[in-house]
């Protein structure tokens, strides 16, 4: 069946870039598919564009505040329009890391320990005073990050006490809120959840490994070159198994639907998982890790935007009922 | 918004914007690369919405549009098979001649024989580097560099080597001292990049002295210097330095200008006058990269010339640009917090302005685009990731106005992250001074770092202050 499908890429955010790509990419598939594609850089005259342009569904390869975090979406059901990926709820608790890690926590999923603060607990509350008591709970190194950013910007490691107030001011740069977070020694892996016949799968883990040893260089690590990744990871079968059904896991109890991206670490001390966000939008570059493990599991680029476009979110509508 | 709609059928194996396909094939040089953080946020900066101090461009909106008609028909009526056609690669006598008149105008003569005329200045550092370096080769440059010329450098795998500036230009006793330290290794640098008048992004111009300094190391020395002097008539206040050509007389000096600052950047049009054996160089490698520069433009330029007092144009653009860098600094010592310090350019575009170290100005540019401006991170002008705490801010590419709204918007970014760095460190310096060991120090866990590093670090990375400079 040949759809009218409108691709929602680029945006405001600072993935513009990144999202730019996915869009053009999936644009690319979803034309092999047969489909119509209407390609729409997302502004402040997007109501009036999906209006003029009727789609059938909203493709959404938007990354980043606004497009993952339920905005498009709570527009696009508002408009009475299928689209894809996430509904509104899983993507405002996936794209707040803050309130995902609560879910997490109180589910009993491990994450690594954290707190988080906005701007008025400093401001207002004194929260500044707690630091020491919450350096020393950390234990350093301590991450700083922006609540809400899907890239590595603002996110910096702080060595020392010294590092904290800096690394907060630039976090606070991306977010009113922001988390300290302990940082975990170890493996850094991914693993990409779709939603097959049977249910959420979980897809073979990608394994990021930085080439260099500078690890406290957040942004230098995920630019081309500097990081290689590995997949199917090579890590034992119990831990791999173990790393799939956290990330199914937390998948479900965030409420993801369709496709997702849930990143953890694997801890050198103790060989403890643990899971530090899901992003409801995970990039469809070429380098991106999504369609990486989806090829690794013999699920081509094209098929994999075909499972997407099948899982879309029902329109809401009255005619639909 | 933009909304294209293909049609829906397309070859099966259309798979060009998989790059995976051709990874393997690209050189070694293309993977350096700059931070991808920093251009994905540069790439915001260009939205309509924004008011961008990031950019270098000069205003070209005051050129009549009844001269440029005028220009553009004589060129098509008098010149038309020869403006159509390929040029000789040096480029066309005539426009050498009103290059010869551009350069007597800052006190430089130069015989037209020792020209080459360049599509834009960037082409000479493409030039220089093209026939000058091998992979690993030692370029100097001044700290911060010229943004545009970092991938240049980079693409010819240079090893950057920045020396740190002041108010006068780049500092000859660190300059002296690095020379001497690559001599003990056995490494001998190619060349010395400077940018001496009004220099892109740090906005300071090298001294008389230093001008002599630096021709007389360079003679000493065997090292060619590649002046690039985009910017030198664009001077607002003060008397006219000589250009380091004029000094060294065409011995060591490759000198690089442009008409983009003068007339227009979009005829792109440049030249290099250089010692004559690295001019034919030079000239070869013109011709493996675009054979000549464009002859409708040198037309152009050249009629242009013909037309009247082109200093008069240039006159007024120094009106324009002067209103605007007072309208900056004024904003600036307005809007900036005391912790903040700015150079005081006497020409050129730009001003280099320093936040207190805890600011990086990358995050802050994240930050100053939610309330739609923009500026550009200092790190762009190193190689070796200092910078994080300046911007350059540029004044001449957009109206009075919008440098105030713009400077206002980012002072009031920047005084709220000083004023929440001081409510986290101010409450703990108390804290930690009431109770001294609040808890034990881990083995991991250094002192705090000390206060001679900053100051140090300070030093690396601040001109002096110069907000009230005269």
């Amino acid at each position: 069946v040949s759809l009218r499908v409108a691709v929602l890429k680029g945006g405001r955010s600072f993935e513009r870039q990144v999202s730019l790509k996915s869009g053009a990419r999936a644009e690319d598939a979803l034309r092999r598919l047969g489909h119509e594609v209407i390609s729409i850089d997302v502004g402040a005259d997007l109501v009036t564009h999906l209006t003029d342009a009727a789609p059938d569904v909203a493709f959404i390869a938007l990354h980043g505040p606004e497009g993952e975090d339920g905005t498009v979406q709570e527009l696009l059901e508002a408009m009475g329009i299928a689209y894809t990926g996430s509904g509104v709820s899983a993507c405002i608790r996936a794209s707040d890391k803050v309130l995902a890690k609560h879910a997490m926590r109180d589910r009993g999923v491990p994450t690594p320990d954290f707190f988080a603060f906005n701007e008025t607990a400093f401001k207002v509350l004194g929260a500044a005073q707690a630091l020491p008591a919450i350096e020393e709970r950390l234990d350093f190194p301590i991450v700083v990050k922006p609540a809400g950013q899907g890239s590595a910007l603002g996110i910096k490691f702080a060595r020392t006490a010294a590092d904290v107030p800096a690394a907060l001011v630039a976090a606070f740069s991306y977010d009113r809120k922001v988390l300290l977070e302990r940082h975990i020694v170890g493996r850094d892996l991914a693993v990409s959840v779709v939603d097959d016949d049977g249910g959420p799968r979980a897809l073979p883990i990608v394994e990021a490994v930085p080439k260099e040893e500078d690890f406290y260089d957040f942004e230098a690590r995920y630019e081309i070159g500097r990081t290689s990744f590995v997949c199917p990871a090579d890590i034992e079968p119990t831990v791999a198994d173990r790393a799939a059904s956290l990330a199914v896991e937390v998948y479900e109890l965030l409420g993801c639907s369709a496709f997702a991206r849930v990143d953890l670490m694997l801890e050198h001390d103790t060989g403890e998982l643990y899971v530090l966000e899901a992003n409801a939008i995970p990039g469809l570059t070429e380098t991106s890790l999504l369609p990486q493990a989806a090829e690794a599991a013999g699920i081509g680029f094209d098929e994999l935007v075909a499972r997407i476009l099948a899982a879309s979110q029902p329109a809401i509508s009255s005619e639909v009922g | 918004v933009t909304i294209d709609e293909s049609p829906g059928s397309r070859p099966p194996r259309s798979t060009a914007r998989d790059i995976e396909r051709y990874a393997a094939l690209f050189a070694e040089r293309t993977k350096v690369m700059k931070s991808s953080a920093m251009r994905d946020l540069m790439a915001l900066t260009e939205r309509d919405d924004v008011i961008s101090l990031a950019g270098g461009l000069p205003d070209t909106s005051t050129f009549p549009a009844d001269s440029y008609a005028a220009l553009m028909g004589k060129v098509a009526a008098e010149y038309c098979a020869r403006a159509l056609q390929y040029g000789p690669t040096e480029g066309f006598a005539p426009l050498k001649r009103c290059i010869q008149r551009v350069m007597e105008a800052e006190g430089t003569s130069i015989d037209t024989d020792d020209l080459l005329v360049t599509t834009g200045g960037q082409q000479v550092i493409d030039l220089v580097c093209k026939v000058l370096l091998d992979p690993g080769d030692v370029v100097v440059a001044e700290a911060p560099t010229y943004p545009g010329a970092v991938p240049t450098f980079c693409a010819y795998q240079a090893d950057v080597v920045q020396i740190t500036m002041d108010r006068d230009g780049m500092r000859m006793d660190e300059l002296a001292d690095t020379l001497a330290q690559l001599e003990r290794d056995g490494r001998r640098p190619k060349f010395i990049y400077t940018v001496p008048n009004f220099h892109n992004p740090a906005g300071v111009t090298m001294s008389l002295e230093r001008r002599h300094e630096l021709v007389r190391i360079a003679h000493d020395r065997e090292l060619l210097i590649l002046e690039d002097n985009p910017y030198g008539l664009l001077r607002y206040d003060g008397a006219p330095l000589p250009t380091l050509r004029s000094i060294d007389r065409g011995e060591y000096v490759i000198y690089a200008s442009t008409f983009s600052k003068i007339l227009s950047p979009g005829v792109r049009l440049g030249w290099t006058a250089a010692p004559r054996p690295v001019l034919q160089k030079m000239m070869i490698g013109k011709q493996s990269s675009d054979l000549c520069s464009s002859s409708i433009a040198q037309f152009f330029v050249t009629a242009y010339f013909e037309e009247g007092p082109w200093e008069d144009y240039v006159r007024s653009l120094i009106e324009i640009y002067r209103r605007r860098r007072d309208v900056m600094l004024d904003s600036l010592a307005e809007q900036f917090p005391r912790e903040a310090e700015w150079t005081h350019p006497e020409g050129g575009l730009f001003i280099w302005a320093t936040l207190p170290d805890y600011i990086d100005t990358t995050d802050l540019l994240a930050r100053a685009l939610r309330e739609n401006v923009a500026f550009v991170p200092g790190r762009a002008a190193f190689v070796d990731g200092r910078g994080g705490s300046s911007m350059r801010l540029n004044f001449s590419g957009v109206g009075e106005d919008d440098i105030r709204e713009g400077i206002r918007r980012i002072g009031e970014v920047v005084r709220e992250q000083v004023g929440l760095y001081g409510t986290l460190t101010g409450v703990r310096a108390v804290s930690t001074a009431a109770a001294p060991p609040a808890r034990q120090p881990a083995a991991s866990d250094p002192a705090p770092a000390p206060r001679e590093d900053a100051a140090a670090l300070a030093q690396i990375l601040r001109l002096p202050a110069n907000r009230r400079a005269s």
